[in-house]
């Protein structure tokens, strides 16, 4: 097969392969021995991770934003740094756009209570899309329910990308939300999300952009891209759960509500009122997960200097090599788009053998994936099946991984043959 | 190649060549239970005569695990009076399963056992789930 990278997002940018090996020994996990092929789920962390939360915890544990010595300055410090390294990862104008939040899930809601249940009225329009995760969907169907604006979702071709036909006829409507994931979960397709952003916004709607699985893998502009949200979380771009960013224009922002209520969002609180702190704090009610979000800088540290072009590169090979591999294997059905227009993300149904079962095999041999519905079953029901099982990559997934999946597969054949 | 304790013989058989599959007409209870964790689902039907479950058919998909439980348990309800069926625990359930089921299958191995409980007696869902984490 091809070494050389077909990817129109690389383009020009032929990035130098990935030191694999020396990257691995980063990552404690991985001596388990386990082939770790979930990393779509959540990733693993590596040292410089550990050891930055560890600090904290050791030489500088103390509350933030309102300790007068030393311990609790440093803490505030080293929390407030990780907003100014979320900015430029982003390309955010303001360090006052990057909220921390505890994941994609909560920036998502958070958008959804404090701007689009005081915005939208009743018939209004929200559109998402069949392959979205429940985070991106659940959120806004309560908010339908509550507000009785309406939801349309923009359908999947064969190949697992999203029909832009549809969307334009829908943009038609002037639906005054647009919100759809930057890569899917389940099929790893990497939507034209620069393009949907523009269209969407030339016909008025707010766009967010859910950045869970695009952030680890692309990154993101988000003011060449233009979208009024990118919500994402730490926990998959090799950070610690409980640390997320969601990313808001700064006028929608100022003018939204707070999500939550209570100790550091206030300015001045009487009996009678409140008046709230300015941005980033308006949204940040109570201690946050201060290790969690100082993990997550170094995260954002640790991937931007191997450099989110060559991981990228390196996972589109792994794709490349896997799909042509798994295609080979009678009655295995494989999902999404080609190689060259989706992340690392492979999802798989094997003739005969459940999900489930096949993740248990897997997982006899070492191979971690994941089976289930995958937190999107109005896909699972668009593709009609009750699950699939899927193998996901990143920059310390190896091709001797993916070749130890492709042994478990066929063993599983044996056991159900 | 993994030496497999697992997927046992019987295990499989009950899975490819599952007993008691298909509808009943006309049954007299007929139930339908979700695992929400896979989207997999088991239905049953139930033909009662005096005080005895007279035939038993199951249907739905799934994985091995709860097919083969779903299979094993109808074989034990047919002609089974009804007080004894309301005994069935779950301990037998996976009992006679044979297999160490890990924690994350558990609720494959039941979801049969829901099916009757739930739907054959009337039991809160929520009564079978509480009593599932006790166990």
């Amino acid at each position: 097969m091809s070494t050389s990278s077909s990817s129109a997002l690389n383009a020009g940018l032929a990035a130098p392969p990935l030191d694999v090996e020396r990257i691995r020994r980063d990552f404690p996990f991985l001596a388990t021995g386990v082939a770790y092929l979930d990393s779509a789920n959540t990733s693993q962390r590596p040292l410089p991770v550990l050891a930055a939360m560890d600090a904290y915890h050791t030489q500088f544990n103390a509350n933030v934003h309102r300790g007068a010595y030393k311990a609790s300055e440093q803490a505030t410090e080293r929390y407030e740094a990780t907003r100014e390294t979320v900015r430029r990862f982003l390309n955010a104008r303001s360090r006052r756009e990057i909220i921390y939040t505890r994941g994609t899930t909560e920036g998502i809601n958070l958008v959804a209570h404090s701007w689009a249940r005081p915005s939208l009225r009743p018939g209004d329009l929200m559109v998402l899309t069949i392959m979205e995760h429940h985070s991106n969907l659940v959120p806004w169907q309560l908010v339908a329910e509550a507000t009785g604006a309406r939801i349309e979702y923009v359908d999947i071709d064969e190949g697992g990308e999203l029909r832009q036909d549809q969307f334009r006829a829908l943009l038609e409507q002037e639906p005054k939300l647009v919100a759809f994931a930057q890569v899917s979960n389940n099929l790893g397709t990497i939507n034209p999300y620069r393009e949907m952003t523009a269209a969407a916004k030339a016909a008025g709607a707010v766009v967010l952009i859910d950045g869970a699985q695009g952030a680890p893998h692309l990154g993101v502009d988000v003011q060449a891209t233009g979208c009024d949200f990118y919500a994402f979380s730490g926990h998959k771009i090799c950070g610690p759960t409980g640390a997320g960013i969601l990313y808001g224009r700064r006028e929608l922002l100022e003018a939204m509500p707070p999500f939550m209520a209570g100790g550091d969002m206030i300015k001045t609180v009487t009996t009678s009122g409140t008046t709230f702190a300015p941005l980033p704090e308006k949204f940040e009610a109570g201690t946050q997960a201060i290790a969690q979000v100082i993990g997550l800088g170094t995260a954002i540290d640790y991937v931007s200097e191997i450099g989110l072009a060559a991981i990228h590169e390196h996972e589109q090979q792994l794709t490349e090599y896997a799909l042509e591999a798994m295609s080979e294997i009678d009655g295995l059905r494989l999902f999404g788009p080609p190689a060259q227009r989706r992340a690392g993300v492979v999802p798989f149904d094997l003739a005969g053998v459940h999900p489930h079962d096949v993740a248990t095999i897997l997982d006899r041999h070492g191979v971690a994936v994941r089976a289930g519905h995958n937190c999107a079953q109005p896909l699972m029901r668009r593709l009609d099946v009750p699950a699939v099982a899927r193998a996901s990559f990143y920059l310390y997934t190896t091709r001797a991984e993916v070749d130890r999946l492709l042994v478990a597969l066929r063993d599983a054949q044996r056991i159900f043959a | 190649m993994v030496d497999d304790q697992f997927y046992r013989e019987y295990i499989l058989d009950h899975y490819k060549n599952p007993r008691n599959f298909g509808r009943l007409e006309k049954p007299d209870v007929s139930h339908e239970e979700l695992n929400p964790l896979c989207g997999d689902v088991i239905g049953m039907d139930f033909k009662l005569a005096e005080g005895r479950i007279e035939d038993v058919r199951f249907h739905g998909r799934g994985c091995a695990i709860s097919q083969a439980s779903a299979s094993l348990l109808t074989e034990r309800l047919k002609g089974m009076p009804l007080e004894e069926a309301r005994k069935i625990s779950k301990e037998e359930v996976l009992e006679e399963l044979g297999i160490q089921i890990s924690p994350a299958r558990i609720k494959c191995a039941l979801l049969s056992l829901k099916v009757v409980k739930v739907g054959a007696y009337g039991l809160a869902e929520e009564e079978f789930e509480e009593d599932e984490d006790d166990s």
